[in-house]
């Protein structure tokens, strides 16, 4: 166990020790808490000269004061001036904290900057130094100090430094390891800089974050453990002032002046919380210059707006979506990804939604089953989908839609299951959300679906993690997970990229199987018009959140009629031929389905 | 899994003899000597002479090491300096209550910290910035002093509970429980708020994964991907965040445990500093050793249940 360990991602900061000083004076509460940390050292440093009492002397006359003006803490059980002794009390309890956190500092960078910087042996050994230091009971270890040092506090700070100190080695351990391996530090080791010089001029900067969080949270716990020695009567002794031994006067005396405990405990209180926020804000700070990206704001409806495209008007339409506007609010200000889009799907059909990233292909998809972010405004004249509108479905609708009506694969099937439960878990959850079913019927439903996706011995693929599985084999369980509720209609949104040449043949045999068998349609999102060419039997194109095209298969690649197109099919070189021979392509295409 | 847990034992074996040689060595390393420390600059020759006999200090000290290890192994370790009573006898009677406070403290700040947790992560907002408070107030100020606001609230303003003293669980459960309800809500406090926050980037960053997409798509509950799915995989470093509460929640049974006039190994432990009771300290030290180790062998033992990855690795 180490002593006490502040609980802290290991952040690794991209700004220097410069811009770091400047985020924090941007900020307002850690400009206070510097302000407040500092007018506390000062206080206590210069307390002879600040204080109108002495700090032992005691006025029986005046015991357990409220505050007043002659008194502007109020006194204590003796009639000591507590003003006077918060003062006095806090020289113990910042030199205290100033030497657990200098042997705490010195300890952690050091070990941490050679077990980072040196090879496995060193390191390895320095591991296993504080994984013996953290598991060593500090605290107690501090005590039995105390004990035989003859009730010495430096002695207990620098045991608590020590044995705290295991945190901190790894934090610098795991910056200077990231930092080593940056390029410009690789090219300085090239350019034949010495071990030292790479470590103080390149490696040290990058490191000034994580330690001043560590520190600035670790002389927060030192100063509560000092205190907490104080209140035991430990390491500062009574009659010597200290904060924790005046919480401990306090306590005495709980129920006739629980005003006692107000300065001492708030003392403690605002200078270990000064520290955490420095801590905090560094941290913040660290955080930001690793990514400026906007946080999410809530969604805002917007104004529908008159659309020029009408919906197809088609009598077997399984989908119709006529006039999709999708607009996201960001910090910069709102941003329509998706101008006012009309397709339809027919049922049954196998139809592609193409082009190239930031087309809005998959946006479109997403806001189908309404899987888009919160701060996503969605708009449509009409959207029908199985003859019912959707805007008028409520939310319960929408949640039977999903799965039910409208199935998702989605693009990377590693990422795309869960990974702590098995396979069978997840596929009778899925299972039994559509409707009542028992937990034996839906591990047999479970099984034939996988039975369905042609995945071989499926009792034993149903017990298995998804990290047990390839990524052919977990693509097929993801459609399995899409088939379970039987919709009618499949998104899949470039459900074969993350896959092997091969195994995308199967999956898209697969698919096409499926389709054959259930009757249901599927639209296929993907920007590889070879994978369109070969599934589908009528595309979509997108481009910058607007349709150019829409055809069936055997006319988009016959004759292309937007510029868009042709420049998409001329930038697939299994398609070139077929655009330059006429004669040809019709043949091919059509081989292709 | 059964391989993992004796490798764990194993690794305990080393700990525990790093920590009786570091307790042990400690003697060696005052100025002047233990005994002298122990009787005081004002003892009379005879009892330094009689201290110096009862720790063996006029052995080699490599002799001295193997006959209080060799002991140890025997389960003797030793009798205090002051009662004369077996240290491992004061030990074991004191245990029951220091378990119950940290086992408790634990327990709320797991289970608190985690619903705060997962609720805030899902709806924001004023939750999420009262544990950002909550979590810098948790740790600044002092759990002994958030006992003693507890006590003038819940036992002397209000006198709900009592403010001191402890009941054993075999005696009587329900004073049982009002002993320890104050000192474990003090010592629980700093651990919710950092559960609660560790929970709650668990749960958003989980609820933003494809996985969760996957199963939204397929009409699985808001509930279900909240409470099972999000929660299970944000597990591991709940888990660790659990577990650095218990050994906080050791740490700080020293110091409350003395608010509430509690006879554990905290009060025994401030007692033995005092008075310069080494073998009391050393088996103290020892027993802290054994907890630690055995909470990060169920810690351990969580990670596989959590992750399917170290399960089957």
């Amino acid at each position: 166990m180490s002593a006490v360990t502040p609980i802290v991602e290991p952040g690794i900061t991209n700004g220097t020790a410069n811009a770091g000083l400047r985020g924090l004076l941007r900020r307002p509460l850690a400009v206070a808490a510097l302000i407040v940390l500092a007018v506390i050292v000062v206080a206590c440093v210069l307390a002879p000269v600040l204080t109108p009492y002495q700090p032992l002397s005691q006025n029986l006359n005046a015991v357990m004061q409220l505050p007043s003006a002659k008194h502007i803490l109020g006194t204590d059980t003796l009639g000591r001036d507590v003003y006077t002794r918060i003062l006095f009390g806090g020289r113990p309890a910042l030199l205290g904290a100033l030497e657990a956190m200098v042997v705490f500092g010195v300890i952690g960078i050091i070990l941490g900057l050679i077990a980072g910087y040196s090879r496995d042996a060193v390191d390895r050994v320095i591991s296993v130094f504080v994984d013996l230091l953290m598991s060593l009971p500090g605290i107690v270890v501090m005590f039995a100090v105390l004990a035989l040092f003859n009730n010495n506090l430096g002695a207990a700070m620098v045991t608590l430094g020590l044995f705290s100190s295991g945190g901190l080695v790894r934090v610098v351990r795991a910056a200077t390891k990231a930092t080593r391996e940056e390029l410009y530090v690789a090219a300085a080791r090239v350019s034949g800089l010495g071990s030292m010089r790479i470590l103080l001029r390149h490696i040290a900067p990058k490191l000034v974050g994580p330690i001043v969080i560590q520190v600035s949270l670790f002389a927060g716990i030192a100063l509560v453990v000092q205190s907490g020695l104080g209140f035991l009567n430990l390491g500062v002794v009574a009659p010597a002032p200290s904060w924790g031994g005046m919480v401990g006067e306090a306590s005495q005396v709980i129920s006739q002046s629980p005003w006692l405990l107000v300065p001492s405990g708030g003392i403690i209180g605002i200078t270990v919380l000064a520290l955490g926020i420095i801590g905090d804000a560094v941290r913040d700070i660290n955080a930001e210059t690793k990514s400026r990206s906007g946080g999410i704001t809530r969604k805002r409806a917007l104004a529908p707006k008159a659309t020029a495209a009408t919906a197809p008007a088609d009598g077997d339409a399984l989908l119709v979506v006529d006039g999709l506007r999708i607009a996201f609010d960001t910090p910069r200000g709102e941003s329509e990804v998706v101008h006012g889009i009309s397709f339809s799907v027919r049922r049954g059909e196998l139809i592609g939604l193409v082009g190239e990233s930031g087309s809005g292909k998959t946006v479109t998809a997403l806001s189908l089953l309404g899987l888009l972010p919160p701060n996503a405004a969605i708009t449509s004249n009409r959207t029908v989908f199985d003859g019912r509108e959707f805007t008028s479905l409520s939310k319960e609708e929408l949640h039977q839609l999903r799965g039910a009506g409208i199935g998702l694969i989605s693009q990377e099937p590693m990422v795309a299951l869960d990974p702590s439960f098995t396979v069978g878990q997840q596929l009778r959850e899925v299972i039994r959300a559509h409707g009542g079913i028992s937990r034996a019927d839906a591990h047999r439903k479970a099984i034939s679906l996988l039975e369905d996706v042609r995945l071989p011995e499926p009792e034993s693929v149903a017990r298995r993690y998804p990290h047990e599985l390839s990524g052919g084999m977990a693509q097929r369980v993801v459609i399995a997970l899409s088939l379970a509720g039987e919709p009618k209609l499949l998104l899949a949104d470039e459900p074969t990229t993350a896959l092997d040449v091969t195994v995308q043949a199967e999956i898209l045999d697969l698919l096409r199987a499926l389709r054959d068998e259930r009757g249901m349609a599927i639209l296929l999102v993907t920007h590889d018009l070879g994978v369109v060419a070969d599934f589908c039997e009528r595309a979509v194109v997108m481009q910058h959140g607007r349709i150019v095209e829409s055809k069936d298969i055997d006319q988009l690649f016959g004759a292309p009629e937007h510029e868009y197109t042709r420049a998409l099919i001329a930038a697939t070189p299994s398609l070139i031929d077929l655009t330059d021979v006429e004669a040809q392509n019709v043949e091919v295409a059509s081989n292709a389905r | 899994m059964l391989s993992m847990i004796v490798k764990r034992v194993l690794i305990a074996i080393p700990i525990l003899l790093v920590t009786s040689a570091l307790t042990f060595l400690l003697q060696a390393l005052i100025p002047g000597d233990a005994a002298r420390a122990i009787v005081g600059a004002q003892g009379s020759q005879e009892s330094y002479q009689q201290v110096r006999d009862q720790l063996h200090l006029n052995l080699p000290l490599w002799q001295q090491y193997t006959t209080y290890l060799g002991n140890l192994l025997h389960g003797n370790l030793g009798t205090s300096l002051f009662t004369g009573e077996p240290v491992l006898q004061s030990i074991t009677s004191r245990l029951p209550v220091t378990l119950s406070l940290i086992i408790g403290a634990t327990v709320v700040a797991a289970v608190v910290g985690i619903v705060l947790g997962a609720v805030s992560a899902k709806i924001g907002g004023w939750l999420a910035r009262l544990i950002d408070v909550l979590a810098l107030v948790g740790m600044a100020l002092p759990n002994f002093w958030f006992a003693l606001v507890l006590v003038s609230v819940f036992a002397v303003a209000i006198p709900l509970l009592p403010a001191t003293g402890y009941t054993p669980l075999s005696q009587d459960p329900g004073l049982w429980l009002a002993s320890i309800v104050l000192p474990v809500i003090a010592l629980a406090i700093g651990g919710i708020a950092q559960v609660a926050k560790i929970t709650r980037d668990g749960v958003s960053d989980a609820m933003e994964q494809d996985y969760v997409r996957t199963l939204r798509a397929g009409g699985v509950s808001e509930g279900a991907l909240l409470w099972k799915h999000a929660l299970k995989n944000s597990g591991v470093p709940v888990v660790t965040v659990v577990g650095l509460g218990f050994v906080g929640a050791l740490a700080g049974s020293l110091f409350v445990e003395n608010v509430f006039v509690l006879p554990g190994l905290g009060s025994l432990v401030n007692t033995a500093t005092t008075q310069h009771d080494v073998p009391v300290i050393q088996g103290v030290a020892l027993a802290y050793a054994v907890i630690v180790v055995a909470i990060n062998l169920v810690i351990d033992i969580s990670y596989a249940f959590l992750n399917p990855k170290v399960k089957t690795r």
